[in-house]
C-alpha cells in the first residue's frame, strides 16, 4: 500500500518468498514469517499449494491467519469459475485477467467481495464489453489502419498501350 | 511496410520458449525496442496490446518506466479495452514519486462522474491503491457521491476507496461519517463488509466518531445474529459458516465499541457467549489441523502478557508444541514457553527447554539459548543450578550463544567462591572432550589458568573424585592452542591460562617456558606480544611472577568488561596462597609494589618510582578499575635509617573519602649533630591520582636550622 518498491526489490521479494515457501512441507501449517527483505515481524506469508502452483498472500499482523487462508480458497475458486478449470498456462497467459478478477476480491489492501458468483458475473460482464470493442465497432478504425499500411506499388504516370495513351491522375496519398 | 505486432500471447511463448537468461533478455529487449517505437509512433489502435506486453515483461523484473504516459493515454480513451489496460498499467507503474501519477487525477474525476459501472469500478480501484494524499482530496467529493448511488457495485468499491482516502487525508473522515448509518442499512454483503471497515477506521482515528457510533451496537448486533442463525446468504457460505468474513468484521467493531464501554458490552454480551468460546484455546491446541495449533499458540502468546495464570495452566500441552516438526510452530511454542517460565517452574521448563536445544532446528538455537541463559539468570534457585544450566548450554549450543555469555559465566563463577573447585573440575571435563565450542573453551580455559590448583588437588564432595595430572592439564591447553578450531581470542584464553598455571603448579615450568618461548615467533600479533611479555616475566621479572598472576577479585558486574590479560596483583608485603583475596585497596597496591623494593637498603630519600618496564603488564595491573573496597588500616612503615636520620610513612584513609590515601612522611634526627640542608622530594609516579599537600610541619628533637629551604615538589 503507498510506495511500490522498485523493481529490483520485488524481484529480490520474490526470489526470497519463492524459496522459504518452497522449503515447507506438505504436512506443516501454512503460516511464514516474512522473510529479511519485507518489513520486519509485522508482516506474514499466508500460503496455499495447489498441485503446483503456490498462492502466496502476504499480509500483516492486523488480518486473521485464518481468514486469509479462506480468503485464498475464494480467489482460486473464482478463477476456476472464470478459466473453466484453471490451470498454470491459464495464468501465465492471461496475467492481465488474473488482476482483474483479484481486483474484484481485494482493494487497496482490504477484502472487498468474497461471493463468487457476482466476482464471476462481473468478470463475464466486462469481457463481453471488451469483445464487442474489438468486434465490428471497430472495424472502421482497422480498416483506416489497413489501408495506411498498404504497400503500394509504383504508379506509372502515362500507360501507352499502342495507340492510346492514358494519363494516370496524381492520386493523393491516403493519410 | 510495418510488420504487425506481436500479440501478448505469442510474446510469452517467445519468451517461455527462451533456453537462456541470455536468450529471453535478448527476445525482451527486442520487442521492448518495438513496443518503444510504437509509442513514439501513437499507434492508438494497438497501444493496449503493446501496454499489456510491456507490463507482462514488468512482472518479469524488466524495466517498463517509458510505459507509465502510454496508461495516461489509454485511460483517457474512450474504449473499456484501453481504460482497463490502462488503469492496470497505473497500478503497476505508477505510484507518487512520479510525477506523472498527478496526470491521471482528471481522467478519475470524469470517469468517476459520467463512466460506465464498469468503468466506475476501475477507476475507484485504481485510486484505492495508487492515490496519493493530494488526488484523495481533489475526489472526495467525487466519491462521497457514489456512495448513495443505486449500484450495489458501485458503491462497495466506493465504501473501500473512502476507507484509503481516509488513511491518507485524516480531515476527509468529516465527509464519509454521516453516510455510514445508512450504509449499514444495506443488505448486500460487500457493502456492509466495506462499511463495517470504514466504520473501523473511523472510529480508530477519532474518539467523537467512536462515542457516535456506539449507538449502532444494537444494529450490529442484530446483523450478527441473523448471520449466524437463518443463514443470511448460502452464497456467502464457507466451509457450512455463513460469511465468515462479515462475521469477522462485525466481531473486531464490536470489540473496538465495546471497550470500556459498560451499556455496549452488556448488548454484545449474551451474543458473544454464543459466538465465542473463551475458554477452549487449550483445546485447540490439541486440535489435529496445524493452522489451528498455529493460531491457538498465536493467541496464547498474546494473552500471556494480560492474563498469565490463565496462560499456565496449559503450560504441558504447550512444552509439547516444542516437539513439533513444524519450525513455524515449534518457534511460536519456543517463545510461549520462554514466556512461560517463572521460579516455581523454572526447573522443570529449563530441563524441557535444554532437551529442545539438543535438537532443534539451526535457526532457533540462538534464540533457544540465550532464553534459557536469560530465564536462569532471572529465576535460578541455586548458584551452582546456575553454573550447571549455563555449561549444559556451551555445551549444546556453544556455536550460537550471544558473545557476553563468556563474561558472565565467568563473573558468576569467580562471585561463587564455594563453587570454584565444583566449577573447574566440570569444565575441565567438558573441555576434555569437546574443544571446538569457543564460548565453552574460553571460560574453561580462563577457569583452569585461575583454579588449577584446585583441580590437581583431587577431592571435591560434589562431584565424583578426578585425578587429574599436571602434565594433563598442561597437554589439554596445548591442544586449544594448537586447535585450528580455536579463534585468536581463544589462543589468548589459553595462552594466559598456562601462564597463571606456572605459579600454581608444583612441578617445574619448562614446559610452559617452552611454549611460551615459541609463541613468541606466533604470527598472530596479539599472541606474540602475550607470549613475548610472559617469556619476559620468566626471563626478567620471576620475583615478580607469582604476585602478577594472583588469583583475580572479583569484578563488579556491569563495570567494564574485565580484560582477562590483566592480571592484578592484590599482595601483601609477602607472596600468597592460593585463596583469593577479593578486596584490596588500589592505593595501597600501589604502596606494596614498592614494597617490593626489599626495604630500606634500597636507594635512599624518594622511593624509587615504578618500573614500568616488563612487557608493560605491571602498567595494565594499575590500570584496571577495581571495585572500591573495604580499606584496611595501613601499619606505618619505616622506610629509612641510617646515621640517625629516620624516615617513616604513615597512612591515614579518611573514612568519607575511601578512595583517597594520606600519606604523611616523617623524618626524625636522632643523631647529636645538626642535619642541614635537608631537601625533601616526593617523586609520584604517573598512575595514581596524588597530590602532595603543603602541610610540611616539622618537629625537631635536636633542631634544625632555621633557614630549612622551602620545601620542593618536584612532581613527575
Amino acid at each position: 500500500m503507498g510506495l511500490r518498491e522498485p523493481e529490483e526489490i520485488q524481484q529480490q521479494i520474490v526470489r526470497e518468498t519463492f524459496h522459504l515457501v518452497l522449503k515447507r512441507d506438505d504436512n506443516i501449517c501454512n503460516f511464514l514469517e516474512g522473510g529479511s527483505l519485507i518489513g520486519g515481524s509485522d508482516y506474514k506469508l499466508i500460503y496455499r499449494h495447489y498441485a503446483t502452483l503456490y498462492f502466496v498472500f502476504c499480509v500483516d499482523s492486523s488480518e486473521s491467519e485464518l481468514g486469509i487462508l479462506d480468503l485464498i480458497q475464494v480467489f482460486v475458486e473464482t478463477l476456476d469459475k472464470c478459466f473453466e478449470n484453471v490451470c498454470e498456462l491459464d495464468l501465465i497467459f492471461h496475467m492481465d485477467k488474473v488482476h482483474y478478477i483479484l481486483q474484484e476480491v481485494v482493494m487497496g489492501g482490504m477484502v472487498l467481495e468474497t461471493n463468487m458468483n457476482e466476482i464471476v458475473a462481473q468478470m463475464e460482464a466486462q469481457n463481453r464489453l471488451e469483445k464487442s470493442e474489438g468486434g465490428l465497432s471497430a472495424a472502421p478504425a482497422r480498416a483506416v489502419s489497413a489501408v495506411k499500411n498498404i504497400n503500394l506499388p509504383e504508379i506509372p504516370r502515362n500507360i501507352n498501350i499502342g495507340d492510346l495513351n492514358i494519363k494516370v491522375p496524381n492520386l493523393s496519398q491516403f493519410v | 511496410m510495418l510488420v504487425p505486432s506481436l500479440k501478448v500471447q505469442d510474446l510469452i511463448e517467445e519468451i517461455r520458449g527462451a533456453k537462456t537468461q541470455a536468450q529471453e533478455r535478448e527476445v525482451i529487449q527486442k520487442e521492448c525496442a518495438h513496443i518503444r517505437a510504437s509509442f513514439r509512433d501513437g499507434d492508438p489502435l494497438h497501444r493496449h496490446r503493446q501496454l499489456a506486453k510491456l507490463l507482462y515483461v514488468h512482472m518479469l523484473g524488466y524495466p517498463a518506466h517509458f510505459g507509465q504516459m502510454e496508461c495516461l493515454k489509454l485511460i483517457a480513451s474512450p474504449r473499456f479495452t484501453d481504460k482497463r489496460v490502462g488503469y492496470l498499467g497505473a497500478m503497476l507503474l505508477l505510484d507518487e514519486r512520479q510525477d506523472a501519477h498527478l496526470l491521471i487525477t482528471n481522467s478519475i474525476k470524469n470517469d468517476l462522474s459520467q463512466g460506465t459501472q464498469a468503468v466506475q469500478g476501475l477507476a475507484l480501484c485504481t485510486l484505492s491503491t495508487m492515490g496519493s494524499a493530494e488526488m484523495c482530496r481533489d475526489l472526495a467529493t467525487e466519491v462521497e457521491k457514489l456512495l448513495l448511488q443505486p449500484s450495489p457495485y458501485v458503491r462497495k468499491k466506493a465504501v473501500l476507496t473512502a476507507v484509503h482516502m481516509i488513511r491518507k487525508v485524516p480531515e476527509l473522515s468529516t465527509i464519509f461519517l454521516p453516510p455510514c448509518a445508512q450504509l449499514l442499512h444495506e443488505r448486500h454483503h460487500g457493502i456492509l463488509l466495506g462499511t463495517i471497515t470504514l466504520i473501523m477506521e473511523l472510529c480508530e482515528r477519532s474518539p467523537a466518531a467512536l462515542k457516535h457510533f456506539r449507538k449502532v451496537v444494537p444494529q450490529l448486533v442484530q446483523i450478527l445474529r441473523t448471520l449466524l442463525t437463518t443463514g443470511y446468504s448460502t452464497e456467502h457460505s464457507i466451509s457450512g459458516v455463513s460469511d465468515p468474513f462479515l462475521q469477522v468484521q462485525i466481531l473486531r467493531l464490536l470489540r473496538i465499541l465495546g471497550r470500556n464501554h459498560e451499556e455496549s458490552s452488556e448488548t454484545m454480551n449474551d451474543l458473544l457467549a454464543q459466538v465465542l468460546a473463551v475458554n477452549i484455546l487449550g483445546r485447540f491446541l490439541l486440535n489435529s489441523d496445524k493452522n489451528i495449533r498455529y493460531v491457538a499458540l498465536t493467541s496464547l502468546l498474546r494473552l500471556v502478557q494480560s492474563d498469565h495464570s490463565a496462560v499456565q495452566r496449559h503450560r504441558p500441552t504447550v512444552v509439547e508444541c516444542l516437539q513439533e516438526p513444524d519450525t513455524s510452530l515449534s518457534r511460536r511454542a519456543l517463545e510461549l514457553s520462554l514466556a512461560l517460565v517463572n521460579s516455581s517452574n523454572v526447573r522443570a521448563m529449563t530441563q524441557e527447554l535444554q532437551g529442545f536445544l539438543q535438537s532443534c532446528p539451526t535457526d532457533l538455537r540462538a534464540d533457544c539459548a540465550s532464553g534459557i541463559l536469560l530465564a536462569a539468570e532471572r529465576y535460578a534457585p541455586t548458584k551452582r543450578w546456575h553454573i550447571d544450566t549455563i555449561l549444559r548450554v556451551l555445551t549444546t549450543a556453544g556455536a550460537h550463544v550471544r558473545d557476553d555469555a563468556v563474561a558472565n559465566l565467568t563473573q558468576l563463577i569467580g562471585g561463587a567462591q564455594e563453587l570454584h573447585a565444583y566449577s573447574v573440575r566440570r569444565l575441565y571435563c567438558a573441555l576434555a572432550e569437546d574443544i571446538s565450542q569457543q564460548p565453552l573453551v574460553q571460560v574453561a580455559a580462563w577457569c583452569i589458568g585461575e583454579y588449577g590448583d584446585l583441580l590437581l588437588e583431587g577431592s571435591c564432595e560434589e562431584i565424583e573424585p578426578l585425578q587429574v595430572e599436571e602434565e594433563e592439564v598442561l597437554a589439554l591447553l596445548e591442544r586449544v592452542l594448537q586447535s585450528h578450531m580455536s579463534l585468536p581470542a581463544t589462543r589468548g584464553y589459553a595462552l594466559t591460562a598456562l601462564m597463571k598455571l606456572s605459579t600454581r603448579l608444583r612441578g617445574d615450568n619448562n614446559r610452559i617456558r617452552q611454549v611460551v618461548s615459541i609463541y613468541g615467533s606466533c604470527l598472530d600479533v596479539e599472541l606474540q606480544q602475550r607470549a613475548v611479555e610472559y617469556d619476559t616475566l620468566f626471563r626478567k621479572y620471576d620475583h615478580m611472577r607469582a604476585a602478577i598472576l594472583e588469583k583475580m577479585p572479583l569484578v563488579e558486574r556491569g563495570g567494564p568488561q574485565v580484560d582477562e590479560e590483566a592480571k592484578e596483583s592484590k599482595e601483601e608485603a609477602r607472596l600468597l596462597e592460593a585463596a583469593p583475596v577479593p578486596t584490596e585497596p588500589q592505593a595501597s597496591k600501589l604502596l606494596d609494589l614498592l614494597d617490593l623494593l626489599d626495604g630500606p637498603s634500597e636507594d635512599a630519600q624518594h622511593p624509587r618510582p615504578l618500573d614500568p618496564s616488563p612487557g608493560g603488564a605491571l602498567v595494565h595491573l594499575l590500570d584496571l578499575p577495581c571495585a572500591p573496597p573495604p580499606a584496611a588500616p595501613i601499619p606505618n612503615l619505616k622506610v629509612f635509617e641510617r646515621e640517625g636520620l629516620q624516615l617513616s610513612l604513615s597512612f591515614v584513609r579518611p573514612p568519607e573519602t575511601p578512595a583517597l590515601l594520606l600519606i604523611t612522611v616523617t623524618a626524625t634526627n636522632t643523631s647529636g649533630g645538626d642535619v642541614t640542608h635537608f631537601i625533601c622530594q616526593a617523586a609520584v609516579p604517573k598512575f595514581p591520582a596524588a597530590a602532595t599537600g603543603p602541610q610540611w610541619g616539622h618537629s625537631s628533637s635536636s633542631g634544625w636550622p632555621s633557614d630549612d629551604p622551602a620545601p620542593q615538589n618536584p612532581q613527575s
